[in-house]
């Protein structure tokens, strides 16, 4: 679906008009993300994340199939492999260092564009179906990227997969033997990253498959905007060749200077210096901690440490972690307000910036060794994100009184849409 | 039913939460976790005087500090501790032309073992530029680690290799008062620089250890900076050449960058 007054894509060309009868690509292409596709005039830096993710996607699969042409995924060889890619591979230190800061680059990417979701409301009617895919597609890549993790088979490597398989113990009767049927043994060895390497180099795939399904659902409705009111008229959009291109493009560079800087001169900075110790299963490191982009989630895990109802802690922190992210399918339905856009939220608004600081603290707190101090900060930190979720936004929804919205987006930007009536 | 069941899930979460902070705060009032002298006693990593000429956006290695370090290695760490990652060919990134390079490896004390495929026998030949440094067996206390990476192993790994070197010192007494479960097993050694504290390596370096050839004065202080400069080197031996290509990058990029921003005020001119 489009907007009534979508250009068509005509081809002038002989060549084209012929491609365009047999297979029309290019007018699948023009439709998606040209001159076709009218998107609203207002949108600001923030609706660049998506493409961002994108390329971050792209820049994933293509550094990481070239990787996986010089590695070796046998816990015998696999760290060995890796020091090859990076000293004797031409250009491999390159590779390997921009698919590791590829993976950070693309979660902090995703992050802001999840952020960016919750701030604006993006999953609300009749964009539910987006959003859903969209927790999917997060979902995915952080099983991927615990995946890949482990690849390098370095100390964190080997105790970080320990640690998350683990986590499938604490399911009650079937845990343990559902633990090691995953790891393929008792503990992390030859068999679990064989798999795993297999499921690395699979599960892009899935998300890319997953990510059309997304940009498929978002041509549906058209994308949304900073006031959240839905386009009415041609004056309220722009077409998204040239404006959209021109935009992202600036967007992309700046994207690639911050991402190159990592890359180039601090290649190692988000990872952990542990990770340079070959897998050793008779020494456990002095604090074992995953990725930051799983912090928040961890500090959530280790936040119970007492039995609840008989519940041990330990499946207590396990159901939590995964229903902090669960909790995300069912936002178009926790939050009933009408208006999208934080903009227009008085109450809502301050939430969501407690939300942003929660957010930090737990991952603060995940990043740092389990000390007393620590855990208390994140179990009052976990709880507000719980109440954040499925208490406040309903309540929010329901007694907040929302500031007026603009007539239309036109009005939003130029002060006046011609379309309002008179008397207004 | 979400937004009956939703707030209802959101409190169970909540409350339980709220019972592991108010079991463990109660726990952390009456029993406090003791400090520990691990707590008290480890010191961050010191840079050298003047600094590593390696840090920095701009940092580049210096080949005489290289080839001390590199001797440094050879005389006194190489007794225990390998190099696995390392080849002798790499050696070249060094300043050593060809001719010493196959020196090198020809005169290095350990041999390469190869196995005769017909009889099983395992006989020794000299090293060639082709081989990495042969591993060192070694028998005594601890474990002395693979250096190749070590200092991408460690936090601040350059700086950890300096201080460590150069930190060996009595105990001090007031560590032993306070803690006096914590005095330094027999065999081991204090060192505030090492994660617990006590560690299985004597202290390696005294002043004029080595004889550079270059004249520099080895001192206790200078050997520890060389052999970290060196271990930089093995660890991340393409660190100039990423730097390098980093500003050609980033010149490249600054520029693209600046033209998309060009090209996207003027598309944008129409509508604003």
């Amino acid at each position: 679906m489009s907007f009534p007054w979508a250009k068509e894509y005509k081809p002038s060309h002989p060549l084209m008009q012929w491609l365009d009868e047999k297979l029309p690509l290019p007018r699948f292409v023009y439709n998606a993300v040209g001159a076709g596709y009218p998107v609203p005039r207002n949108l600001n830096y923030f609706w660049n994340f998506g493409i961002l993710a994108g390329v971050c996607l792209m820049l994933q699969i293509v550094t990481g199939v070239v990787l996986a042409m010089h590695y070796a995924a046998n816990s015998g060889v696999a760290f060995d492999s890796v020091e090859h890619i990076m000293r004797d591979v031409n250009w491999g230190w390159m590779l390997r260092y921009a698919h590791a800061n590829g993976a950070s680059a693309f979660f902090v990417v995703v992050y802001i564009h999840i952020f960016r979701g919750f701030f604006f409301s993006s999953y609300k009617a009749p964009r539910e179906m987006i959003w859903l895919l969209g927790v999917t597609i997060f979902l995915l890549m952080m099983a991927t990227a615990f995946m890949g993790y482990v690849l390098p088979w370095g100390q964190m490597s080997f105790w970080g997969a320990k640690v998350i398989t683990g986590l499938f113990s604490a399911i009650p009767v079937v845990g343990e033997p559902l633990q090691q049927w995953l790891l393929g043994g008792f503990a992390p060895d030859n068999a679990a990253l064989n798999r795993f390497f297999s499921l690395h180099f699979l599960l892009p795939f899935v998300i890319l498959g997953v990510v059309i399904l997304h940009i498929w659902a978002l041509h549906i409705p058209g994308s949304s905007n900073p006031t959240g009111v839905e386009v009415k008229t041609e004056s309220d959009t722009v077409p998204f060749h040239p404006y959209y291109t021109a935009k992202d493009g600036f967007g992309l560079g700046v994207f690639a200077i911050l991402y190159c800087t990592m890359l180039f001169f601090l290649p190692n900075a988000l990872g952990h210096p542990d990770n340079y110790i070959q897998a050793n299963p008779l020494s456990t490191p002095a604090h074992i901690v995953p990725e930051w982009y799983f912090w928040p989630f961890y500090a959530i895990l280790r936040a119970f440490t007492a039995d609840f109802l008989f519940i041990p802690a330990k499946l207590m922190g396990v159901l939590a972690m995964f229903s902090a992210i669960l909790v995300w399918f069912f936002l178009p339905w926790l939050d009933t307000s009408p208006v999208r856009s934080g903009h227009y939220r008085p109450l809502f608004r301050k939430f969501f910036y407690l939300l942003v600081i929660d957010v930090l603290v737990l991952g603060y707190c995940g990043g740092s060794p389990a000390e007393t101090k620590y855990v208390l900060i994140s179990q009052i930190a976990a709880t507000y994100y719980f109440l954040h979720f499925l208490v406040i936004l309903p309540i929010v929804a329901s007694i907040e009184k929302p500031a007026p919205l603009p007539f239309s987006i036109t009005e939003a930007v130029l002060g006046k849409d011609d379309q309002t009536a008179p008397a207004a | 039913m979400v937004r009956l069941f939703g707030p209802l899930v959101g409190l169970f979460f909540a409350v339980a939460l709220l019972w592991s902070f108010g079991v463990g705060a109660i726990q952390a009032i009456r029993e406090p976790e003791p400090t520990t002298a691990v707590q008290e006693f480890h010191l961050a990593p010191k840079e050298p005087e003047p600094g590593f000429s390696f840090n920095g956006p701009f940092g580049k290695f210096n080949q005489a500090q290289l080839q001390r370090g590199f001797q440094v290695y050879k005389e006194v760490c190489s007794n225990c501790h390998s190099l696995h990652f390392v080849a002798f060919r790499d050696l070249a990134a060094l300043g050593y032309t060809e001719a010493e390079v196959k020196a090198i490896a020809k005169e290095w004390g350990t041999k390469a073992k190869v196995q005769d495929p017909k009889t099983g026998d395992e006989t020794e030949r000299d090293n060639v530029p082709a081989d990495h440094f042969p591993k060192v067996y070694y028998a005594g206390t601890g474990n002395p680690p693979d250096l190749s990476l070590v200092t991408k192993a460690r936090h601040e790994g350059p700086e950890y290799v300096y201080s460590l070197l150069t930190g060996y010192q009595e105990q001090p007494a007031e560590l032993l008062k306070k803690y006096p479960d914590a005095k330094t097993p027999d065999g081991l050694y204090y060192n505030p620089y090492f994660a617990n504290l006590n560690i299985a390596m004597p202290a390696p370096l005294a002043d004029d250890q080595v004889t550079y050839g270059d004249g520099t004065k080895a001192t206790k202080e200078q050997m520890a900076a060389d052999v970290a400069a060196f271990l930089t080197w093995t660890a991340e031996p393409k660190m100039e050449k990423r730097k390098q290509t980093g500003w050609a990058v980033l010149g490249f990029l600054l520029a693209a960058t600046a033209l998309a921003y060009l090209a996207k005020r003027n598309v944008w001119s129409k509508v604003h």
